[in-house]
């Protein structure tokens, strides 16, 4: 089932945070894992920091002893791109990717000794994409075939991040598959995001793409399933919002003359 | 951390050289995380300073979660113990009361690129420059051993030990079978194993140095051949045998090659030689399961002295989760035959739910024997909220960790010189007649009792069929009725009630 939903936002921002959760678990479900790392490459590579990324990823494919190549984990057959790559950071993996840890990440309300690195930083002057994969149906997503989300749940988390001010953009992926590998043995991607990541391929960062592109990307003649979007919750029009707006991120650089003085450090430095 | 898949009694002890104090031996293919703290804290009651370090080793784990991309977090009270003989607290450190010291290993960690990654952060090049440039994840895990860790310890400043700080060691151990992954050669290079070579040293870094083990070598008939040849030779003893190492300094521009400034050290052997079985270490152990079915079983514990005369004590400690219920008056220690009582016992019976059992000994092992130590369990039967969303893998029971002082086999003098800290760290030499070993047992996999989760809803779907078909019949029964239907007669007559029924006429 893929949904995609939009709430207001105020002005332009320029400021985004990612939530990425890859809810299957075991080998067979490799490719839920290679969508959700995709997808985690795209962004990082027009200009989201780790800090602003929340990455969930229920097992580990990787480093898996079935894995024919350890430390790779390919979205193509042609195994040209790692998409695991070097330097990946997993802030929630294993068993604590769990509806209830999904859902205090996307709310905030998590016990005072979490990590930055597992929170969401975000504010009302941030975009948030929100991308789930994984099994689900009509109205739920699978989580590590244990638990479900249902839309209920989801769309009274995003009434909290409303209410809290923080403005959500979520994608979500079903379970349609794509391309067999046989020397791993599996399926690598799903057809959505493996038409979602060669657009996303071609996009920079200072591309000037916007929304509607985004949703003719995956049409019923070539994702079997069908995906569809909401937009009488969004107060702009999709054809005025940049892709980059939720997808990348643009740090403004302002170069200076003036010199800046740097006052000397206290502590006396070690000598070997 | 450490994930490794082999047997130490076939590969042997070179593996050792580089760091005594955390290693991991023989396990079933899968890594775990080892954590153990020792914290002191000043305070008037003694219940409050404990309170205090727990409060403490709690954030403790967050921190190192977010920190390393790992599960720490799953760390609580039924993973920690506080061991009492096992560990003494390393570097400057008033406090020696194991009350305050918490250790923990959970065995269901994996260890992988995302570990790495800020592993490779802490260092103050990264990977732009030295050796960690080598360090990519690619090659790194595709072993048959990797293992990280990282130590934190207060050291003194000066002599005088008037200022303390902080000392970060982080440490690295992947063992690359290049004979049957690779060409089937005996030979390595840093290409070979790494796929990229060495181009510039860390600027930052005030040593930077490769030593290259030669020691069994065979010199006298010259076989081998290094490349570049060895610049110095140091000779020392590593676990009471001496070594003889090729030390390159990788500070030396002359080191690198004009043309390409890079580096790259080989090793060939000229003529091909039968492969020789590495020797067997004189201390090593293994752990396995026994039993059959899913309500009892045993763990064995096998220690090995392959010392030729010398015995010597070890210290075991066993972390067992609270859902195998231990039997401690089945324990049995029995070496060459006969029954060996250990000299001190520590046992903390575990509480459902809430801490592990602990059990530490003191055993003596006799010379070139070995000592078995076997204990009974019983599985027990989890709440079905508490069973992972994979329980039909089975369930992990973190390693047992060995600490002895091994004597060494042969007698030597050490060197007296000043050496610089990192060989120190390489190559302690604390006494030249025993040296400081400890061991890691394999982790073990236990399946306890699992329940049909799909039961649930299969009694869902048929009681409600059931009901269903059973209502509905009755239902039917009670209030259907029949009414008899003329039969149709033919075309005509059918056209002719549609007319009638146009003009509003009821048909024939």
């Amino acid at each position: 089932m893929k949904l995609l939903l939009h709430c207001s936002i105020e002005c332009f921002q320029f400021r985004c945070s990612t939530v990425q959760v890859c809810t299957s678990r075991f080998w067979f479900n490799y490719r839920h894992v290679a969508n959700t790392l995709s997808i985690y490459r795209s962004v990082k590579r027009l200009g989201i920091p780790d800090s602003h990324i929340v990455l969930m990823l229920a097992d580990d494919m990787a480093c898996n002893p079935r894995n024919p190549k350890p430390a790779t984990i390919f979205s193509h057959k042609n195994m040209e791109l790692n998409v695991y790559g070097d330097n990946v950071e997993v802030d929630y993996r294993g068993y604590e990717v769990t509806v209830e840890s999904f859902l205090r990440v996307l709310t905030g309300r998590l016990p005072q000794s979490t990590p930055r690195s597992k929170r969401l930083l975000s504010d009302d002057r941030s975009n948030i994409l929100i991308y789930m994969t994984g099994h689900g149906g009509n109205g739920f997503l699978k989580f590590q075939d244990s638990e479900e989300i249902t839309n209920v749940e989801l769309a009274d988390a995003f009434e909290q991040m409303w209410q809290k001010r923080r403005r959500p953009l979520p994608r979500v992926d079903g379970v349609v598959v794509h391309q067999p590998d046989l020397a791993i043995g599996v399926h690598l991607m799903d057809r959505y995001t493996y038409y979602l990541l060669e657009f996303l391929e071609d996009i920079h960062p200072a591309s000037q793409i916007n929304m509607n592109d985004l949703f003719r990307v995956c049409p019923p003649s070539q994702c079997v399933s069908t995906p569809g979007h909401r937009t009488d919750l969004f107060q702009r029009n999709p054809k005025s919002v940049l892709i980059t707006d939720f997808f990348g991120s643009v740090r403004k650089v302002e170069i200076t003359n003036h010199i800046i003085q740097l006052t000397a450090n206290d502590t006396e430095t070690e000598t070997r | 951390m450490d994930s490794e898949r082999w047997m130490l009694s076939v590969v042997g002890d070179g593996f050792r050289m580089m760091d005594a104090v955390n290693r991991a031996m023989d396990s079933v293919s899968r890594g775990q995380w080892i954590l153990s703290n020792g914290c002191c804290q000043s305070g008037s009651l003694d219940f409050e300073r404990r309170m205090l370090v727990d409060t403490a080793w709690k954030e403790l784990t967050n921190v190192l979660s977010g920190l390393f991309c790992a599960s720490l977090n799953f760390i609580d009270s039924t993973n920690t113990v506080t061991p009492t003989a096992s560990f003494k607290p390393l570097g400057i450190i008033n406090e020696m009361d194991h009350k305050f010291l918490r250790y923990a290993a959970l065995p269901r960690e994996i260890v992988c690129t995302e570990n790495l990654t800020p592993w490779k952060k802490l260092l103050p090049c990264g990977s732009k420059a030295g050796l960690a440039v080598l360090l990519k994840a690619e090659r790194l895990f595709h072993t048959s051993y990797h293992s990280q860790a990282v130590h934190v310890r207060p050291v003194c400043r000066n002599e005088l030990c008037t200022n303390t700080s902080w000392e970060l060691t982080q440490s690295l151990s992947v063992v690359f079978d290049l004979y049957s992954s690779g060409s089937g050669k005996r030979e390595w290079s840093l290409f070979k194993m790494f796929s990229r070579t060495l181009t510039e040293v860390c600027p930052l870094a005030s040593q930077s140095t490769i030593y290259v083990d030669i020691t069994d070598k065979d010199k006298v008939n010259d076989t081998y051949e290094l490349i570049p040849p060895a610049p110095v030779v140091l000779n020392t003893t590593v676990h009471g045998k001496w070594r003889s190492y090729a030390v390159y300094n990788l500070l030396n521009p002359q080191l690198y090659s004009a043309s390409s400034h890079s580096l790259n050290i080989a090793l060939k052997w000229k003529l091909s030689k039968p492969l020789v079985t590495p020797e067997v270490p004189v201390f090593y152990a293994e752990r396995y399961v026994s039993g059959f079915g899913l309500q009892s079983g045993k763990i064995n514990t096998l220690i090995y002295n392959n010392h030729p005369c010398r015995a010597f004590p070890v210290l075991l400690m066993e972390i067992v989760p609270w859902y195998l219920r231990l039997y401690v008056h089945t324990l049995t220690i029995t070496a060459k035959g006969k029954e060996n009582k250990p000299s001190y016992i520590h046992y903390q019976p575990a509480k459902d739910r809430e801490c592990p059992h602990l059990l530490e000994m003191l055993i003596q092992l006799p010379a070139k024997s070995v000592t078995k130590i076997g204990i009974e369990f019983e599985r027990a039967l989890l709440k079905w909220t508490e069973y992972p969303p994979d329980p039909n893998h089975g369930f992990y029971v973190s390693s047992s960790v060995l600490s002895a002082l091994v004597p060494s086999s042969v007698n030597m003098e050490i060197n007296s010189t000043k050496l610089s800290p990192l060989s120190t760290k390489l190559f302690p030499t604390i006494d030249s007649s025993i040296y400081f070993v400890r061991l890691y047992t394999e982790a073990l996999l236990v399946n306890l009792p699992t329940p049909d989760f799909s039961m649930p809803y299969n009694v869902i779907c048929l009681t409600c069929t059931v009901v269903a078909v059973g209502y509905g019949s009755f239902y039917n029964l009670l209030t259907r009725t029949f009414q008899i239907v003329e039969p149709s007669g033919g075309v005509a007559k059918r056209i002719a009630n549609m007319i009638r029924r146009l003009r509003g006429v009821p048909p024939i």
